[in-house]
């Protein structure tokens, strides 16, 4: 838990460090009494090194020189900017009409997510598991599964707006081709992994075929295929903001594009940092409900459900 | 007697032979004829035959690597034979079936079910309702002593309580044989001497044919109405030797001479005194400290 909140605080200080410790870095000057130089305003960033000629000129004219704080590039906002606009992003309303605000923007993105996130588990799921089952059926798909792997996803952009439109459709495909085919195979391979023992075990208890998928196969691999799914949950993020460029840009890649196209950076940074949080808690919150739904697991953390129902049980006897 | 003065392991007691008598008029449970499997050119079992009756307990020993696992997961139905044939209650079988339980070395507890569930997983298959299913779990849960456990999932278990409720599991289907492949190999030798009091106790109470795989002697001999002595290369029996200990068992009988002279003569069967000769790896002298060091 310390080290969790250490492994954030780290980074964060280290931006920190570059933000406010004048020395380190800061390759800018702003520019806070112009003196003589004619083309220098207050608040305009100059190099350091022009800085220190155009005065060295000024000393020498014998007019007065200009000062100036050490200072970044616009592009890398101090910490406490990027905090604010994670607030003030929120709040503060679209600048023309008509394009969306930023939880509009978010809320756009995680549609497409679970979209295509959703078409792929409904086909790569049970393909995965067959075969992971069936040794023919893992022979008749997974070679061209793994061939198509390769191809990068964003390859078939065009060919998606062409068929699908230039609306969310074509981005769904993008998040379905990117995800699908990394979960065959991931899936594949969990059920694989079951130990067989399990299967001769039921076997020798009478269990038949169909019993054997739905009442060994599928309970025994169900933890894997869970965590497999919140691996392949942050896959389908990658996706994302690659899929938004597709046809008509929309989502939180359009915010994003915009904010740099206004040269508002710290809302860039903000929007980023969102994608991380959004990402992070969602996986979170699986891993607690991983944890309630799974109660069998050797780490597992006793369970409020269980505990529930033993209670129930104990009121009965 | 033989000529070295030790009692031979052939000779029986009055009770013990008349035991043996009674064992051969009981009808036969499983029979193995002429079982043979072959794996590319090697023979892993040549021509197996053997009977057991019954309510006997009969255990299968041989040196690792003799065929013994795969003998008995034929049987299990596990695997397929090359040739021979499987016969429970003289008709013959093929594939696995509730009548043949089987008890793994390893743990092969669902771990997603509870103790109670997985007693139940073989009874529910059989189409027996929910409740009756339940009732029924519950009562061989009690025969192996984990009625506190009833709830708890396998992984809350030690090693040796795993295998009580692997056997209540099998047992639970009422099976016509128990087939037990080395389920005890895993536990430590404390749990071990405790889990054979404990299958010796519910064999002696529960109306169950045991076929048994394991590669020690002791406990080959401590369990056992019958031992087949598998040789290896290729893979046959050697010997079925008539256990001369009398029942019931107990630990003390270890040091026998009923006990004692059947471990040694399997100890022959298994472990020819030529070969551990030629075995013996030569370890060059690393020490400079004298065999008086203290």
């Amino acid at each position: 838990m310390l080290l969790g909140v250490a492994s954030f605080l780290i980074p964060v200080l280290v931006w920190c460090i570059v933000s406010y410790v004048p020395f380190v870095w800061h390759p800018l000057v702003k520019i806070t009494e112009p003196g003589g130089v004619s083309y220098f305003k207050p608040d305009t960033l100059v190099e350091r090194k022009v800085f220190v000629a155009e005065n060295a000129k000024m000393v020498e004219a014998g007019l007065p020189i200009a000062a100036g704080v050490p200072a970044n590039p616009i592009f890398l906002p101090a910490p406490d900017e990027v905090a604010v606009s994670l607030y003030k992003a929120f709040t503060t309303p679209p600048r023309r009409s008509g394009e969306p605000w930023l939880h509009e923007s978010l809320w756009h993105s995680i549609q497409i997510i679970f979209w295509g996130f959703l078409w792929s588990s409904i086909f790569g799921v049970p393909i995965g598991i067959l075969c992971g089952v069936f040794g023919v059926f893992s022979k008749l798909t997974e070679p061209v599964v793994d061939f198509t792997r390769y191809m990068p996803a964003p390859a078939f952009g065009a060919l998606a707006v062409a068929i699908l439109g230039i609306y969310d459709a074509p981005k769904i495909a993008i998040i379905f081709i990117g995800t699908f085919f990394q979960q065959v195979l991931v899936i594949a391979n969990t059920t694989r992994k079951l130990d067989t023992s399990l299967i001769e075990a039921a076997q020798t208890l009478g269990a038949r075929r169909p019993q054997l998928l739905f009442r060994v196969v599928l309970p025994g691999i169900i933890v894997d295929l869970y965590n497999d799914m919140r691996i392949l949950l942050g896959w389908a993020w990658t996706y994302l903001i690659v899929a938004e460029y597709i046809g008509a840009s929309s989502g939180i890649t359009y915010f994003i594009n915009q904010q740099a196209k206004y040269r508002i950076y710290d809302n860039v940074f903000a929007a980023i940092i969102l994608i991380g949080i959004i990402g992070f808690t969602t996986d979170r919150i699986l891993a607690v409900l991983g944890n309630q739904f799974f109660p069998w697991q050797k780490n597992a953390k006793p369970s409020w459900i269980r505990r529930w129902k033993l209670s129930r049980k104990e009121a009965v006897a | 007697m033989s000529e070295s003065g030790e009692l031979d392991y052939r000779i029986q007691s009055p009770e013990v032979a008349h035991r043996f008598e009674q064992l051969r008029a009981r009808p036969v449970i499983l029979g193995v004829q002429n079982l043979s499997k072959v794996f590319g050119t090697h023979a892993a079992l040549n021509f197996i035959s053997f009977d057991v009756r019954r309510r006997e307990f009969l255990s299968v020993l041989g040196a690792s690597g003799c065929g013994k696992s795969t003998l008995i997961r034929i049987v299990a139905g596990l695997e397929t034979q090359t040739s021979g044939q499987i016969l429970l209650d003289g008709k013959p079988v093929a594939g696995p079936g509730p009548d043949r339980g089987m008890v793994f070395q390893g743990y092969t507890l669902f771990p997603w079910l509870t103790v109670k569930r997985n007693v139940m997983f073989g009874l529910r298959m059989s189409g027996k309702s929910a409740f009756e299913a339940e009732s029924e779990a519950r009562e061989w849960i009690a025969l192996v002593g984990l009625s506190k456990f009833e709830n708890a999932y396998p992984h809350e278990l030690s090693g040796g309580m795993k295998q009580r409720v692997a056997i209540a599991r099998a047992l639970a289907n009422r099976p016509r044989i128990l087939l037990m492949d080395e389920p005890f190999g895993a536990l430590d030798a404390q749990t071990r001497a405790q889990m054979q009091g404990y299958l010796l106790e519910i064999w002696r109470n529960v109306d169950v044919t045991i076929l048994f795989i394991t590669h020690d002697l002791d406990e080959a001999v401590y369990l056992s109405d019958r031992i087949l002595v598998l040789g290896a290369n290729p893979s046959r029996v050697q010997e079925v030797i008539e256990n001369p200990v009398p029942r019931p068992r107990s630990r003390e009988q270890f040091t026998s001479p009923e006990f004692l002279a059947t471990y040694r003569r399997i100890s022959e069967l298994i472990h020819p005194p030529n070969t551990e000769e030629t075995e013996r790896i030569q370890i060059p002298r690393m020490t400079m400290a004298g065999d008086d060091v203290e």
